[in-house]
């Protein structure tokens, strides 16, 4: 920013004219726009309102909340970084290299964007279940189980949020410039090298966007990890399972919880969004 | 172009409201006469699933001109829904406690009837690989047990049951419901689970039930009611007074509950 002291003055100076070009907002468009916000608004307001305030400090500190969030915030973490190290070599190749049936490929990557998460826990449990075709040979070799256990949270957050990394990715990697790359392979650079010292850096603000997308889909996971980690407190019951359950009994239990998760993931989403995206 | 599709919409919507406006007619003949017809809405226990749907059926056949409709769910979750007033006719609840949350908001006609019982069981894979034959056996580091979450009727009778016998069990995992607590036997993922006889007897083909003398001390009751706001009471009381009828405790005997 610094190095680059006319784009610091021009700034403020651009983005007024740019508005006064642009003209009156067609109501067409106006219109239609303001509706979608308080279709996406609303309901949030909703939960403002209906939130019991008084006894919220009561609430906050019963010790079932502070460990489901916590499970959360970590196990969210721990999934965007199982995506972001299988999920973009995964754009790369989708991005980059062709090979026979890559449409196909790209197609099924979407896939657990359309699943009811429910169904992919399912799929998950026939798969890394005790009985499952790698499950049954997980334990038996090593012993290891993933229903109903943390690294299961993860597994079951990474299959519904890498998705949105992968899309993201191959999205940034499909508008960047390739001359940088060639100009690396032509000045001698093998793929690797130019992937890791020309690829990754141009696209890293579209990883960054990427990850958080994906970190924010993790966070909010219902469907699949209840259904393939099952709910224990302090080892598989995220946030979203504990509001669920609280809303069998207690509206209000429910809705403070939610209301965390919320402000949670508006700061954390917020703060990222600054620093790391450069919005355009 | 433009006018054409404009005058397109105006008849879709002139046809919409022409519908909308016989649906209405239709209602008002239903819940304005006592006269046993039109359609009801039933919102019923997740476990009543098998059994109502043949009931319905069967009262339908009776009373020529009725149609029944299920939302069948959670009972929690349905008190919940009636509370936000949903249009629902009778509710047919898995456990008292929901119930009086909705006769507590005075949504309820009436007083609520308790019509059925249901009885926990261990549930195990078919042929009972582990050998149980009580709740003492779930103990131990190598059987993986299942439970329903303690918010849930299921759960609430679980947590008694294990306390009459003084078990201290800790499950893998408190599911949402008794069909996923199910699922995790069919599915082989757990060792056994406690769930209702009649969710043990739908699924004979995967599990086993195992029956255990300490669950005569966890017996969940069957509550119905019309309920206030039911736009249609005269059917919906007709069909109350089937489910209490004997071909229809037939039906919910055959399925695994107990006549209350």
């Amino acid at each position: 920013m610094s190095a680059d002291p006319s784009a610091a003055v021009s700034a403020p100076v651009r983005a007024p004219r740019r508005r006064r070009r642009a003209g009156r907002v067609p109501v067409a468009l106006l219109v239609p726009a303001v509706l979608g916000l308080l279709l996406l608004v609303l309901p949030l307001a909703g939960l403002l309102v209906r939130a019991p305030w008084t006894t919220l400090p009561r609430r906050l500190a019963e010790p079932g909340v502070l460990t489901a969030l916590g499970l959360s915030v970590q196990t969210a973490t721990m999934a965007t970084v199982v995506c972001l190290v299988l999920g973009v070599p995964l754009a790369w190749l989708l991005a980059r290299v062709d090979f026979p049936g890559k449409r196909v490929v790209r197609a099924l990557v979407t896939v657990p964007l359309v699943l009811p998460p429910v169904v992919g826990g399912v799929a998950l449990l026939l798969v890394f279940g005790r009985k499952g075709i790698l499950g049954a040979w997980l334990d038996s070799a090593f012993g290891i189980t993933l229903p109903f256990t943390t690294a299961g949270v993860v597994l079951a957050e990474a299959f519904v949020a890498m998705p949105f990394l992968v899309i993201a990715v191959e999205g940034a990697l499909r508008a960047a410039d390739s001359r940088y790359e060639e100009a690396a392979a032509t000045l001698g650079a093998g793929r690797w090298t130019t992937f890791t010292r020309v690829t990754l850096p141009l696209v890293a603000p579209g990883i960054a966007a990427g990850a958080v997308l994906c970190w924010a889909r993790a966070l909010g996971e219902f469907g699949a990890t209840i259904t393939f980690a099952g709910n224990f407190p302090g080892r598989t019951q995220t946030m979203p399972l504990a509001v669920y359950l609280a809303l069998e009994t207690d509206l209000e239990a429910a809705i403070v919880l939610s209301l965390v998760l919320l402000v949670v993931s508006v700061v954390i989403l917020a703060g990222l969004r600054d620093r790391w995206i450069s919005s355009p | 172009m433009k006018a054409r599709w404009i005058r397109g919409l105006a008849a879709g919507l002139i046809a919409l409201a022409a519908v909308g406006l016989t649906a209405c007619g239709d209602d008002d003949a239903g819940g304005g006469g006592s006269e046993v017809t039109g359609e009801i809405t039933v919102f019923a226990a997740a476990s009543l699933t098998e059994s109502f749907t043949r009931i319905g059926a069967d009262f339908e056949a009776a009373n020529p001109g009725t149609k029944v409709t299920f939302n069948f769910a959670g009972s929690s979750a349905l008190a919940t829904q009636i509370g936000q007033g949903a249009p629902a006719d009778v509710f047919a609840s898995a456990a008292p406690a929901n119930m009086a949350t909705v006769a507590d908001a005075g949504d309820v006609d009436g007083e609520a009837v308790t019509f059925v019982k249901n009885q926990l069981v261990i549930a195990v894979p078919k042929g009972n690989p582990k050998g149980i034959t009580g709740l003492s056996d779930l103990v131990g580091p190598d059987v993986k047990v299942a439970l329903c979450a303690e918010q849930v009727p299921c759960g609430a009778a679980a947590k008694k049951a294990l306390q009459a016998a003084s078990v201290e069990l800790t499950p893998v995992t408190f599911e949402q419901d008794v069909k996923s607590v199910l699922s995790k036997v069919t599915l082989g993922e757990v060792d056994a689970a406690l769930v209702y006889r009649t969710d043990a007897i739908a699924a004979a083909s995967d599990v086993d039930g195992v029956e255990f003398a300490e669950s005569a001390g966890a017996i969940n009751e069957y509550p119905i009611a019309v309920l206030r706001n039911a736009p249609n009471k005269a059917t919906a009381r007709a069909f109350v007074d089937h489910v209490l009828s004997d071909p229809a405790k037939l039906v919910l005997t055959t399925a695994g509950f107990q006549a209350a």
